[in-house]
Parts: structure tokens; C-alpha cells; sequence
């Protein structure tokens, strides 16, 4: 008899509602060396009712506590370093992406202040504009991780909840921050991540009647990325097309990828009442 | 029960000894049993055509329902509306049974509802509680049944049930049957004030030995409402019933139904108890009214394509 012991493997499973189910089609695949499941249309379904469900209650904490819940994931993240690191991904693009979730959890309580505003107007008003979450954002993520976070973070720092397909061949980050988010007191549903096919499972999003915006920043085929587009067009989704080229996910991010999903309420309220 | 007879029945409801004999004799049910044959006829799987088909016919049983005390006659039309066109933009779906509102709303929708074909229900007898005295409930459904309703979904006295007054029970039904005239009587047994299956069996025979058309579950007003046990429990009692004496009863699961699948089950279980003469909006309804618009979407899903959004449908 050997002493070595026998390793616990891990079942890589999505994430929808704050809990970790496997496929409700019951299909896994392998993906870095690992058993992965292999999300169908009905989990998009369910993960969409679970991010909608989640939408009321992210949108309206204040801007102040999701700032410090997207903080606290950072903190998570940065326990989790060495797993990251484990997965295979370089240590400067562990510690770029924490910098930069980091980096978005500072906006919440400053892009109103940024991108909304009291307007100037000719009569007896006060016109205030101030932006609000568009609502369930769908996310195609690109394989990076930095990427991952480049496009999570920023919808969900304004109040948006989402549904994120992984990239087929580099599911494993995004099941591991899955587990960072699931103990970070970031309410289920906020965040809910798809591992599997893409190309199967984002026309179902695209089309979804219920999502009202979509980031095809992971979309790499651009006969896909046009279809996706057309597909989005059913209910005016808001969509960010995929970068004509590879994206260098170290740039400056700049503003964009929060403000796509925000919408401008502007109300005019008299004055001296 | 193997040994009544239909000819046995007509003594069974001469006194409250032979009412409560019949009805302790009466076979219990197998809890677990009853349990396990609803969860598994639960796991069967229903799609395309035959999905189609099942939603079509759960939109042709609903009994859209309001009863809230903050129910206008605007919100009475705008259901009664949708009672008509559940779905505005597409003239193939189906209007659906009956609107459900209290008494003081039937004008409004038997006006709003006129040659639609769709019914007009009320509930009455002082719904939900039923605590008044039996005089305010006959009352109660004269002046439903005057205003024009043609359905009227009465409860039982659960305290005179709970308490083994059954003929008192039965004799207030039969009241309530004579004072309904021509319109139908829908009993609802409360079950989730009734604790035990077998206080359901023996509910769901008092309600059809006194002459109602239909047996419901609930009022909705009370935490448990429908569940598949239950309502199996109830299919079994009318398959029976039917068996007995010829006479066919309807049965109408109400409250906690929100969403296709789970009507969905409900068919299933319809058609493997009672068989398919009771899948028809006249022997079998559903309670509800969340569970409309789940179901538009699910409609909407199959005709085009793509998963439909709650924000295309109205907000009842």
C-alpha cells in the first residue's frame, strides 16, 4: 500500500444565483486538464431569471455599499492569489486584474458625479440627470483573466447584474472567481458565469427578451459577433461590439464599458416649493 | 367504499351519524404514497407539440383571478381585457375560463366580459373565512348570482368541519347550491386549513354530495395553498365519485400555481388519475393569476423562438 495520497479533485460547475450547480443537461467537458460543465440554453435561461431577480436589490443599495462589497471581493482576490497563480496565469496579471477590480470599486460612488450632473436650464427648475443600471447585462468574456474582470467589474460597479459565458478553452479563472464572488457578500444573482460554448449559448442570450444589454467583448469570429448583433436587435439591447483586433487588456480601460450600460434619468423639479 | 352503492348513497346524508360513518368509512389515504405518485408524475417530461397543446389548454383553464380589498372597477377591466386577449399580439391564443372577483365586482366585469363567452365568477359566503352566519352567506350569493354571475366559488364551514359537524357542513352547501340557481357552485375546501389528506377526501366528498359542480383547494388567503398531493387526493374523489353515481365534478387547484411547469403538472396528473374527460376548461380550472403571464411567455418562447420577457406583458 502506497502512502500517497489521493488528491480531491474538483468539479468545475457554473454559477447561478449564488449557488454552484452542475449543467441541468447534466454535460461536462474537458477543459485545462480539468471536468468542466458544459452550460445548455436552459441554464442561460436560469441564470438570466436569477440575475433579473437580482437586479432590485443591487441597483438599490447605495452606491457606497456596493463600492464596499466590490472591495471586499477585491480583498478575496487577493487571498486567493496563489490559486490564481496555480492555475497557470503569470503573477503580474493576477495583480493586474485585483488592481483593477479595485480600480472599479472605487467608481461606484463617483460615476454619478462624473456622468451625471444639474443642468443648466431657462426656468423656474432644478434638471438634475443622474445615471441608473440599464439592468441584466449579458457578457461573452474574453480568455484572459484581466479581460474576465476587465468586463465584469465594470457592469456590475454601476448596479447592473450579469450573465458571463467563459471563454471553451479557459473556463477555470472564471470558476475560481466564481468562488471568490460566492464569499465576498455580493448578494446571488448579481454575478452568475457560464463555463462552456459560446458559440452555442450566446445566441440565446443575445436573443433573450429579457437582457437588456450585451458585451460581445469575448466574440473572436466575427460572422458570430454580426449574428449575435442582429440577434440583440429583437428587444434594442445595448451592445459593445468585440475589438477588431486582440485587445490589450493592460490599457487604460478608460470609462466606456461602465457608462455602455448606464441609462441618464433626468427629472426637473420645480423651484421654491 | 367497495361496499356503497350508489342506491346507499341517498341515506348517507340522513343524519350526521350516517354521514360521519360514511365518511370515516371511507379508504384513508397513503400519505407517502400519495407524495411520491405526485412527485413522480411531476418528473414527466412534456415538449414542442405536446407543450403547445398543454399551454393552450392551461390558458383555456385559468380563472384569472383578483381578490384584494384594493381592487377597482378599472383594474376589474383591465383584467377582464386580458381575460379576453391574454395575448394582444397574437390573435391564436385563447381567451381564458372565467375572471374571479368579489361580489361588489361582478357588474363591472359581466359588463366588460359580455359576449366574450369567457365566465364570471364570484366568490361568496363571506370568502375567505366563511365565519358568518349562514343567513349573510345565502345573501351573500343571491345578490353574486343577481349581479350576474354565473359561476360563484363558495368556502366551507372549516370550523364546523374541523369539529365533526359534517352534516352541518353539508347542509350548508346544499343552502348555498339552491341559492346559486342556475349558476355553478365551485366549494372550496381550504385544504390547507384541513391538516390531513383524509379531512380532504372526506371535504371532497361532503362538497359533491351537496351538489357542487366543482371542488376547489384554496382561497389563496392562507399560506398553504394547492399542491399536487392535495389536488391529487381531490382527482381521485371525483374519478370516484363519477364511478358511483355517473354525475361528473370539476375540480379547480387555486393559489401557488405561478409558473407552466408547474401546470404543466398539474395535467399530467389530471390525465393519469382522472383520464382526459376532465382535461376541458369545464372539469378542470386553475386559480390563478401570476401564472398567466408565465405562461404567455412560454407561448411566446415556442411561436418565436427566443425567451420572452415579463416586460412585454402587462402588470396585473
Amino acid at each position: 500500500m502506497s502512502d500517497a495520497r489521493v488528491a480531491v479533485r474538483k468539479t468545475y460547475k457554473l454559477f447561478i444565483g449564488g449557488k454552484f450547480p452542475r449543467s441541468e443537461s447534466g454535460r461536462s467537458y474537458i477543459a485545462q486538464d480539468a471536468n468542466v460543465a458544459l452550460a445548455s440554453r436552459k441554464d442561460v435561461r436560469d441564470a438570466v431569471v436569477a440575475a433579473r431577480a437580482a437586479v432590485k436589490g443591487w441597483s438599490g443599495a447605495t452606491a457606497y455599499n456596493r463600492g464596499q462589497i466590490l472591495y471586499r471581493v477585491a480583498e478575496m482576490l487577493e487571498g486567493r492569489r496563489d490559486q490564481f497563480i496555480g492555475l497557470g496565469l503569470p503573477a503580474a496579471e493576477v495583480d493586474e486584474a485585483i488592481d483593477r477590480w479595485v480600480w472599479y470599486a472605487g467608481w461606484s460612488d463617483k460615476i454619478s458625479q462624473v456622468y451625471g450632473g444639474a443642468n443648466p436650464v431657462a426656468g423656474p427648475y432644478f434638471n438634475l440627470s443622474s445615471p441608473e443600471p440599464t439592468g441584466v447585462v449579458g457578457l461573452v468574456t474574453p480568455p484572459s483573466f484581466l479581460g474576465l474582470v476587465s468586463v465584469i467589474a465594470p457592469a456590475i460597479v454601476t448596479g447592473n447584474t450579469v450573465v458571463a459565458l467563459t471563454a471553451h478553452d479557459a473556463p477555470l479563472a472564471a470558476v475560481t472567481l466564481a468562488e471568490v464572488l460566492a464569499t465576498s457578500d455580493l448578494p446571488g444573482g448579481v454575478v452568475n458565469i457560464l463555463t462552456g460554448d459560446p458559440a452555442e449559448t450566446a445566441p440565446w442570450l443575445a436573443a433573450h427578451m429579457d437582457v437588456n444589454a450585451i458585451d460581445l467583448a469575448g466574440v473572436t469570429d466575427q460572422t458570430l459577433a454580426t449574428s449575435l448583433e442582429e440577434a440583440a436587435a429583437g428587444n434594442l439591447k445595448r451592445v459593445i461590439r468585440p475589438a477588431a483586433s486582440t485587445p490589450n487588456w493592460s490599457d487604460d480601460p478608460g470609462l466606456t464599458r461602465m457608462t455602455a450600460f448606464l441609462e441618464t434619468k433626468t427629472v426637473w423639479h420645480p423651484k421654491g416649493i | 367504499m367497495t361496499a356503497t352503492t350508489a342506491s346507499d348513497l341517498s341515506s348517507v346524508t340522513s343524519s350526521d351519524a350516517a354521514l360521519r360513518a360514511f365518511l370515516h368509512g371511507l379508504p384513508g389515504v397513503d400519505q407517502v404514497g400519495a407524495e411520491q405518485r405526485a412527485a413522480m408524475l411531476g418528473t414527466r417530461s412534456i415538449k414542442t407539440t405536446a407543450k403547445a397543446w398543454a399551454i393552450d389548454l392551461a390558458i383555456r383553464m385559468v380563472d384569472l383571478t383578483t381578490l384584494e380589498g384594493a381592487d377597482t372597477p378599472g383594474k376589474v377591466r383591465a383584467l377582464c381585457a386580458k381575460a379576453r386577449r391574454p395575448d394582444p399580439a397574437d390573435p391564436t391564443c385563447p381567451s381564458v375560463a372565467a375572471i374571479c372577483v368579489y361580489p361588489a365586482m361582478v357588474p363591472v366585469a359581466t359588463e366588460a366580459l359580455a359576449g366574450s363567452g369567457v365566465h364570471t365568477a364570484s366568490v361568496a359566503t363571506a370568502f375567505p373565512s366563511g365565519q358568518a352566519p349562514l343567513e349573510i352567506k345565502l345573501a351573500d350569493t343571491r345578490a353574486a348570482v343577481a349581479a350576474g354571475a354565473d359561476e360563484i366559488d363558495m368556502v366551507i364551514n372549516r370550523g364546523a368541519f374541523l369539529s365533526g359537524r359534517y352534516l352541518e357542513v353539508y347542509e350548508e352547501i346544499a343552502a348555498v347550491k339552491q341559492a346559486c340557481g342556475p349558476a355553478h357552485l365551485k366549494v372550496i375546501l381550504e385544504t390547507g386549513e384541513l391538516s390531513t389528506y383524509d379531512n380532504v377526501r372526506r371535504a371532497s366528498w361532503i362538497g359533491m354530495l351537496a351538489g357542487g359542480d366543482f371542488i376547489k383547494t384554496s382561497t389563496g388567503k392562507v399560506p398553504v395553498a394547492a399542491t399536487l398531493p392535495v389536488t391529487l387526493v381531490m382527482i381521485e374523489a371525483v374519478r370516484d365519485f363519477r364511478d358511483l353515481t355517473g354525475r361528473q365534478v370539476g375540480v379547480k387547484p387555486a393559489g401557488g400555481i405561478r409558473t407552466t411547469k408547474d401546470a404543466i403538472k398539474y395535467l399530467v396528473l389530471v390525465n393519469e388519475t382522472a383520464g382526459d374527460d376532465w382535461l376541458d376548461p369545464d372539469w378542470f380550472r386553475f386559480g390563478a393569476s401570476t401564472l398567466l403571464n408565465d405562461l404567455l411567455m412560454q407561448r411566446t418562447k415556442l411561436t418565436t423562438g427566443v425567451y420572452a420577457g415579463p416586460d412585454y406583458f402587462t402588470l396585473d
